[in-house]
């Protein structure tokens, strides 16, 4: 009780001297060991890269960005959270790969009233009843892209689907996410463990299904392995592969190859958009990393736009929190993705895209932006969302 | 039905054997040195490295994999020269010590050499697709893993069984001082047998490497895996780590296939789909405890 009156006093005190910092601090928390590395890079690589555009600074204020590895697991991913929060005392946060790990540091980082702008992360629960004045998206809610993959199925008429996810809480966002617009028959719903990496035993059955369509959500180099034993098992001549953007991005292509082309995906964001940010988001990346971004470094690219158009909102003010917070939720940055807002619970209305793999002008293998399957769209828990 | 059956015989026996190349070696340092031996699968991680880097550099996954499983014998020569002569003196604990410490060495070593992220490699691009006989389609790569598990095991059947250093093998395991008695050059077997269970480390590292990921921590956890079979096998039996490794190899892939599928027709489809995944990954523990409550030692002990 003590404790929790000293923190209130103390931020109280903060509150009323609301001055202006004259530096900011972000904890980057992502995850850059493992399978999943491919994704927390591209995240930290994408943000990065629009410091460097910001010339290091945050809203005119010079940033230390703090980067730690989660190595995707919720233990490490919790210390490292309570070192930035007590320790490094930081004023924002980003980064975090996997649901599972954001449901695990959530608590202590809306307890300490510390901004986290999730740049991929989007549990349903953060969406829904859970939903927290801290906590903002700047991608998706994990559903949607699961949601715009559905409805595309759904369309082309495909009648017996299996789904392949990993058991975890994003994992169960993409199965809801999918059927809640692909109505017709689903032969199987597999679920692997987090992780995985040979799937011999799941293609076997798979096999032995049938289905005219698998719609699969393995981010990382999970995605990567049963890409390439899914081809290797000769299951590709009579299934139609679909995925997420996650499981179809240049991370996944560029270890699969050629096998991909022709595979459909869903996406909020694409290299491939005409609008001027992108474009030049597209080749500053191009240019300093020698390899195409995937839609992890654009939202890593978009949190740190995020944060400097809010601090610069505030005018440096980040210990008023009612400010910055309105401030984050009126979205004046320009996305690389072009224009969205915010929704009441903090997860963006935005458009989604249907994406295939094929090669482009110089021959690369990549994904070209065919059409338009969401047009604004929300997600499905914000109803459900009280913000208090 | 058949296809799916098969299909499933070959991916139970492919992973079987290729634990078997990782419980050999173990199996026959635990067994004759009386050594445990927990940096069994860094060596493992390091030869998939070596193999990777070595592939990367010849173009070539053969040469690779010839070259790489050359270089971690090497290492595991030099690794038994200067510390593991050390340890076979001391307790277990300090074996466990001394081990582990090695583990988290050759972990960070990878780290500052290869990086973070994992190597993924890819199989030789004519194995790349599947196999097809009259109607039946298995991974051709994985074909060719189990064929080499095959060649090794019969290898290393011949050598153990029918050779005069296999029989040395097989009275170290049985009675290590009477063997000595006996005028043995137990060091110089010791060091042979080390050898060759860091290159079969090796060979299952390259051989899984474009199956998984050649990967920081990938020996971690194929080696509890390894410690199970030889537990269920028997502790310096390469008949015990054989018919232990094709077991849990079969357990596992049949768990992981059938389970939720069973649980199913059973459970609602909610219960099911949190349950199945998780059962079937303790299934392989419920088992060892299983063959430990009726046979403590295993079910071919070599110290019968």
């Amino acid at each position: 009780m003590s404790l929790r009156l000293t923190a209130l006093a103390a931020a109280l005190m903060l509150a009323a001297l609301a001055h202006a910092a004259d530096k900011i601090k972000v904890g980057l928390v992502s995850t850059l060991s493992g399978p999943g590395a491919g994704l927390g890079v591209d995240i930290r690589d994408g943000f990065t890269l629009a410091m460097k555009r910001l010339d290091g600074k945050l809203g005119d204020l010079p940033a230390e960005v703090i980067i730690a590895d989660d190595q995707q697991s919720p233990d490490v991913a919790k210390q490292i959270v309570d070192k930035f929060l007590k320790k490094d005392k930081v004023d924002l946060m980003t980064g975090i790969v996997f649901s599972n790990l954001m449901l695990a540091v959530g608590p202590s980082i809306f307890e300490n009233r510390t901004f986290y702008i999730s740049a991929n992360a989007g549990p349903s629960q953060y969406a829904g009843e859970q939903c927290n004045p801290y906590f903002f998206n700047v991608a998706w809610q994990n559903d949607n892209l699961h949601e715009a993959v559905g409805k595309y199925v759904q369309d082309k008429g495909f009648k017996n689907v299996v789904i392949v996810t990993p058991n975890y809480p994003g994992g169960k966002d993409a199965v809801s996410g999918f059927k809640r617009y692909y109505k017709g028959k689903v032969a199987e719903e597999v679920y692997t463990k987090l992780g995985q990496l040979d799937y011999a035993a799941e293609l076997a059955q798979i096999r032995s299904l049938k289905p005219d369509a698998l719609f699969f959500f393995l981010p990382g180099g999970m995605g990567i392995n049963f890409v390439k034993q899914f081809v290797a098992a000769g299951l590709s001549r009579d299934t139609q592969l679909f995925a997420p953007g996650f499981s179809a991005d240049e991370d996944v292509i560029k270890a699969v190859g050629a096998p991909m082309m022709g595979m459909f995906n869903s996406s909020h964001w694409a290299h491939d958009m005409e609008n001027v940010e992108n474009k030049r988001f597209v080749a500053d990346f191009e240019k300093e990393y020698a390899r195409l971004p995937s839609l992890y470094a654009s939202q890593g690219y978009d949190a740190a736009l995020m944060m400097d158009a809010a601090v610069r909102d505030v005018k440096g003010k980040l210990a008023d929190k009612a400010a910055l917070q309105k401030a984050l939720e009126a979205k004046r940055f320009k996305s690389v993705r072009g224009d969205f807002k915010f929704n009441t619970n903090h997860y963006p209305v935005q458009n989604y895209y249907l994406r295939a793999i094929g090669k482009d002008a110089q021959g690369r293998v990549t994904n070209k932006t065919m059409g338009t399957i969401f047009t604004n769209h929300a997600d499905a828990y914000v109803s459900q969302c009280k913000m208090k | 039905m058949t296809q799916l059956i098969l299909e499933q015989a070959l991916n139970g026996l492919q992973f079987g054997l290729m634990l078997f190349l990782l419980a050999a070696g173990l199996t026959l340092v635990f067994g004759i040195m009386d050594c445990i031996n927990l940096a069994h699968g860094s060596l493992y991680m390091i030869g998939a490295y070596l193999v990777a880097a070595a592939a990367q550099a010849a173009d070539s996954f053969w040469i690779g994999l010839a070259t790489g499983v050359a270089a971690t014998a090497l290492l595991g020569l030099v690794l038994e020269l200067t510390l593991f002569r050390q340890l076979y003196k001391r307790d277990h604990l300090s074996q466990v010590l001394a081990t582990f410490a090695l583990i988290l060495i050759s972990n960070e070593a990878v780290r500052l050499i290869w990086g973070a992220q994992p190597v993924m490699l890819n199989p030789p691009a004519a194995l790349s697709g599947p196999l097809e006989v009259g109607g039946f389609f298995y991974p051709a790569y994985r074909l060719v893993i189990i064929a080499c598990g095959l060649a090794v095991a019969g290898l290393l059947y011949l050598l153990v069984a029918k050779s005069r250093i296999g029989m040395w093998v097989r009275a170290g395991a049985a009675n290590r001082e009477m063997t000595e008695a006996l005028g043995i050059n137990v060091q110089g077997l010791f060091t042979l047998v080390f050898v060759f269970g860091a290159a079969l480390c090796a060979l299952a590292g390259g051989l899984l490497g474009p199956l998984l990921a050649v990967q920081v921590g990938m020996g971690e956890s194929v080696l509890i895996l390894a410690f199970v079979v030889i537990i269920i096998g028997g502790i310096g039996s390469i008949r015990g780590a054989l018919v232990g490794s094709l077991i849990v190899g079969t357990v596992d892939t049949l768990g992981r296939a059938l389970l939720p599928t069973l649980l199913r027709a059973t459970l609602p489809a909610d219960a099911a789909s949190t349950l199945g995944p998780a059962l079937a990954s303790i299934l392989i523990y419920l088992l060892m405890a299983g063959i430990l409550f009726f046979k403590p030692q295993g079910l071919f002990p070599a110290r019968a």
